[in-house]
């Protein structure tokens, strides 16, 4: 695996590579990187919990690896995380894909949810920034159906400013939306994927597993994954393991370090 | 507290229906207004050149039309004095914060620490007379510690009367007739009978004698002795607040009436200012906030606001306010701005600079909660909390984001559960494998799925101690389809088990 955080000058978040053919110097994303990516877009289609189910995925993740605000030298970095998080929906999402429902939620989330029923798409886009302006919050989950008006490009990149003045971390989940234009620094595509069999009952599904696509980010190479939750983390299932099967690097390619 | 008595609404209310001054035009006729009544048409109420040519409130038309041929008739309207009278008792809060009707043609309002914001009781009640003056009500006004002692003075007072909390009650008011201890016409037929005239002369009579002789408690108007207790403070009156709870209260009386929005917005921030001082003093925070807005025609607009958790940030409180305000209608234009805060936490003083650059740092999360409350409404805004419950949608319960949640025993997690719920189970068509077991292929919103793996059944019987008996069980699965899909469905009932025919499939929840 080709990994680039020796390259990047010093200043930079990791992965941020820029200048020419900058795709290509690029990192490849794995699970367990710290990105630092405050606003992700995506999309999944409506009739399963795949979308949702990563977002939350990758916001643990984050929240592990990043600890967003918890800044190492902060003397109250050791306490549990005791944030709230937010969970917005607007009408059409909350009719096509349900309620969050709090015991099925992870349990170090759960009782730290508070839900936005927006009716409009406005009102819903209106109560995300207002989030993303919030010091208290967590992370920020957003979910809004279809390809609504009120989501252009200039709400889009509203939703990444604040983000990222105010550190705020934003996963917006699309459902049956087209891929329109959009500011997000990541932008996944996300289906549900036969999950792994239990050890214990191999008629019974397994962990959550998704198909997810990476097909525009502003740090890291495209690619394909297929990701699976394991209740502690986020890992790569290994029949994808490779990525994008198209791309083969040479051998010396690789740095040490990736092993 | 401060009495009001509109002595002849009902002529009030004709004559500025009429548009007409006092004594002047259709005024200037004797005029009357009349109810219906078994025997007739009855007098229900007259104007001054009426009653000086002697017709008489209560007497028959007709007996009345012999004394007076000249008489002008028009119908009396009880409902439309009532209705008036309650916009006047919501208006009379300009002086206190709590008025009460007194049926048929008075006003109670509660004045308790209100007096000094208008510059003291006599400045209050010259307002009071100025004010119902200027609105053309011929009304009588009078202030006391209790609010019989205030309508004694309103009706059989002079006019504009004051009775200081220190003075003696008992003689200042022993001169007053007993009519003024708001008593039955029976009840002061029956004083009159036995001599007692005036409220000493009740003082003279054993009290032990009186008791015997006014049994009825129940109803305080039969009873001298009760009324002549609330007069002095002894009793309480039910309907007034038994413990003066002195709510921070600051407005604004503007010489001007206002009827544009920038200009209201400048007298909330002024207000919000005020209000924060006045909370900081008590080192209190608001939850509640009333804002009310006095027109000049005599209508009042109120707006209430709630907060997630005590506040008395004034940038915050103006703009929430800011977002109520928007369907104001001035009108003929605002006179006085009053903001109240009806309900308050206790709040400590906090270092106040460190929030001056909110704009960088962020809003504190019972701000951000605020701020969707108001735009979305109390219901949008919400946590789940568990509730003891097997029935999955019972589960879970919904309350305000920042309100504790309960405790409660934590469920056992024997069985996964999905990750969404839908809001209400969806039927799907089934095809099974085998009879009453698994469908091998369901469809639901038009696609086909076919399951590859499932769990279950989970069976969660119907809660007997809450639901009626013909409720069928479920059998919960938790399957996934050959692409992948996980969903939670179950099946609702069994076959024979009595309480409907063949069992039907539902689709409840979608896993991550």
């Amino acid at each position: 695996m080709h990994l680039s955080n020796s390259s990047v000058p010093s200043g930079l978040p990791p992965g941020l590579v820029r200048g020419l053919a900058a795709s290509t110097r690029a990192g490849r994303w794995r699970p367990g990187l710290a990105t630092g990516c405050r606003h992700a877009e995506i999309f999944a289609p409506a009739g399963e919990g795949s979308g949702a189910g990563l977002a939350l995925a990758l916001a643990r993740e984050a929240l592990k690896n990043e600890g967003w605000r918890c800044a190492p030298g902060d003397p109250a970095a050791d306490t549990p995380d005791e944030r709230a998080w937010l969970w917005v929906q607007d009408k059409a999402a909350r009719r096509l894909s349900g309620r969050p429902y709090r015991p099925g939620l992870p349990p170090d989330l759960r009782h730290r949810l508070i839900h936005v029923a927006a009716d409009k798409p406005e009102d819903a886009l209106f109560a995300l920034e207002e989030a993303l302006r919030c010091r208290d919050l967590a992370f920020v989950i957003g979910e809004i159906a279809g390809n609504p008006k009120a989501l252009d490009f200039t709400a889009s990149r509203r939703l990444s400013l604040a983000a990222e003045r105010h550190g705020v971390p934003l996963w917006l989940v699309r459902l049956d939306a087209a891929c329109d234009l959009g500011s997000a620094r990541m932008r996944w595509k996300v289906v549900a994927a036969p999950s792994p069999a239990p050890r214990w009952n191999a008629h019974a599904p397994g962990d959550p597993t998704w198909r997810a696509e990476l097909f525009r980010a502003h740090t890291f190479q495209p690619g394909q994954w297929t990701l699976r939750d394991d209740a502690s983390a986020l890992a790569v299932s290994p029949a994808f393991e490779a990525g994008a099967g198209d791309l083969v690097r040479a051998p010396g390619d690789r740095s040490l370090a990736a092993g | 507290m401060l009495a009001i008595w509109c002595a002849h609404l009902a002529i009030d209310r004709w004559r500025l229906a009429e548009g007409c001054d006092r004594g002047r035009d259709a005024d200037a006729a004797p005029v009357v207004l009349v109810g219906e009544s078994a025997h007739g048409p009855r007098i229900a109420a007259v104007n001054a050149a009426a009653q000086a040519q002697g017709a008489v409130v209560g007497t028959m038309l007709a007996d009345a039309r012999a004394l007076c041929p000249g008489l002008v008739v028009h119908p009396a309207d009880p409902a439309g004095d009532l209705a008036f009278l309650e916009g006047l008792a919501l208006w009379a809060q300009r002086w206190g914060p709590w008025s009460a009707l007194d049926p048929p043609d008075g006003v109670i309002v509660d004045t308790t620490g209100a007096a000094h914001l208008f510059g003291g009781e006599q400045a209050l009640v010259a307002d009071a007379l100025r004010l119902l003056q200027r609105r053309g009500l011929a009304a009588r006004v009078a202030l006391a510690p209790t609010a019989g002692a205030a309508w004694a003075l309103a009706h059989h007072g002079p006019q504009g009367a004051i009775l200081a909390g220190g003075e003696d009650v008992a003689r200042r008011l022993g001169a007053l007739p007993v009519a003024a201890l708001r008593l039955d016409d029976d009840v002061l037929l029956l004083l009159r009978r036995l001599g007692l005239k005036r409220i000493e002369d009740l003082a003279s009579v054993e009290r032990e004698n009186l008791a015997r002789r006014f049994r009825n408690r129940r109803s305080p108007a039969a009873n001298p002795l009760v009324r002549l207790d609330q007069l002095l403070g002894r009793v309480p009156e039910p309907a007034l607040p038994v413990i003066g709870v002195e709510a921070p209260m600051v407005q604004r009386r503007l010489m001007e009436p206002i009827r544009h929005r920038s200009l209201l917005d400048r007298v909330v921030a002024d207000l919000a200012g005020d209000m924060a001082r006045a909370l900081e003093g008590r080192g209190q925070g608001a939850r509640r906030l009333e804002l009310g807005l006095w027109k000049v025609d005599g209508e009042v607009l109120v707006r209430r606001l709630e907060m997630a958790a005590a506040s008395r940030d004034p940038a915050h409180l103006v703009r929430l306010f800011a977002a109520r305000l928007d369907d104001v209608d001035a009108g003929f234009g605002i006179e006085l701005v009053r903001m109240r805060a009806s309900w308050t936490e206790p709040l400590a003083l906090a270092q106040s600079d460190l929030e001056a650059a909110a704009e960088n740092h962020g809003t504190s999360l019972a701000a951000c909660i605020d701020r969707l409350t108001v735009r979305l409404g109390p219901q949008a805004v919400r946590r789940p909390a568990p509730q003891a419950s097997h029935l999955p949608e019972r589960a879970q319960r919904w309350q305000p984001p920042l309100a504790p949640v309960k405790t409660s025993q934590e469920e056992f997690e024997f069985h996964h559960r999905p990750l969404k719920l839908l809001d209400r189970p969806e039927s799907i068509a089934v095809i099974y494998a085998a009879p009453d077991g698994l469908p091998r292929v369901f469809g639901w919103r038009g696609r086909r799925h076919v399951i590859a793996r499932a769990e279950g059944p989970e069976r969660i019987a119907p809660e007997w101690w809450r639901e009626r008996s013909s409720v069928r069980l479920r059998d919960y699965y938790r399957i996934e389809d050959e692409e992948g899909r996980r969903f939670w469905i179950y099946r609702h009932g069994i076959a024979g088990d009595g309480r409907g025919g063949m069992p039907e499939w539902f689709i409840q929840g979608l896993s991550a």
